[in-house]
């Protein structure tokens, strides 16, 4: 019986292969963020790799998080 | 592409007065943006009034240079506002990456401090002591299984927290490179701690 593993330590271990990396994450960062603002779940269907590493990948989430802030201010100051 | 994003396009492809006019309204946009970006992460870096609009400014600047470098390479895949702003975006996490060492100036890429792992990993202090064992086996396993590459990448940014855009401007190296070697590390490290029992192969 192996003692219960923090969850920080259990997040930082797991690796999903279908993870793009940085490079293809904000080759696709626009792409994805107009689709996570009109369709989250399309999104993530459409391109799980890049969910996967966002949700791994701490300076690509946060740009991510920055870049759908911007387009969602974007479109309250157009409306 | 959308009729907004192809004037944008053709003004900044314009050889006369209208790309001056259509630079100048990109910079004020994404000067916006960079200004919107450094607020929204102001509670990690510490800047505020002219520090953060300089940085603004240099991110916003250095943007519209990449942009109007790259303009055949936008496929209107997005709104054309929507990949420029991409760019102000990652202006700005390199230009922190770099700040960092303004704030932290005593900060060593090589120091180690091992007493900082278990609370890198949320152990709090009464958790540590039922749990040494564990962190005995990280320690052991980033040694053992990683290349010397991968254990110093691990150090620095597990063992000290310092930001993976500290380290590519540090090391010259890229985010993209840096990541895929610490997956290897994690790939590495788990399988380690699975070996030792410390974690099921499906946990």
């Amino acid at each position: 019986m192996t003692k219960p593993i923090p969850q920080q330590l259990r997040h930082f271990l797991q690796t999903d292969p279908d993870d793009v990396a940085c490079d293809e994450a904000i080759r696709l960062l626009h792409v994805y963020a107009e689709l996570v603002a009109s369709d989250p779940g399309e999104a993530a269907t459409r391109y799980p790799g890049v969910a996967a590493h966002l949700a791994a990948c701490g300076p690509c989430g946060e740009d991510f998080d920055g870049l759908l802030a911007a387009i969602t201010a974007s479109e309250h100051d157009d409306s | 592409m959308d009729s907004e994003s192809a004037h944008w396009i053709a003004a900044l492809q314009d050889s006369g007065i209208g790309h001056d006019d259509a630079v100048g309204r990109l910079h004020e946009m994404l000067l916006r943006i960079a200004r919107s970006e450094l607020n929204r992460r102001r509670g990690s870096h510490g800047l505020a009034g002219p520090e953060l609009d300089d940085l603004a400014y240099q991110a916003a600047a250095d943007a519209v240079v990449s942009i109007t470098a790259k303009l055949e390479d936008f496929r209107g895949e997005s709104r054309f506002t929507t990949w420029a702003y991409k760019f102000a975006i990652l202006e700005v996490s390199s230009k922190l990456g770099r700040h960092y060492w303004t704030r932290h100036p005593t900060t060593s890429l090589d120091a180690e401090d091992w007493e900082r792992l278990p609370d890198r990993f949320g152990l709090r202090p009464e958790e540590y002591a039922g749990q040494r064992d564990l962190v005995c086996a990280i320690r052991d396993a980033v040694d053992g299984s990683l290349t010397v590459k991968q254990r110093a990448i691990f150090v620095a940014l597990v063992v000290r927290g310092i930001p993976l855009d500290t380290l590519v401007a540090q090391t010259g190296s890229t985010r993209n490179a840096i990541y895929k070697m610490m997956f290897d590390a994690r790939r590495k490290l788990r399988a380690a701690l699975v070996a030792g029992g410390y974690l099921e192969e499906d946990g």
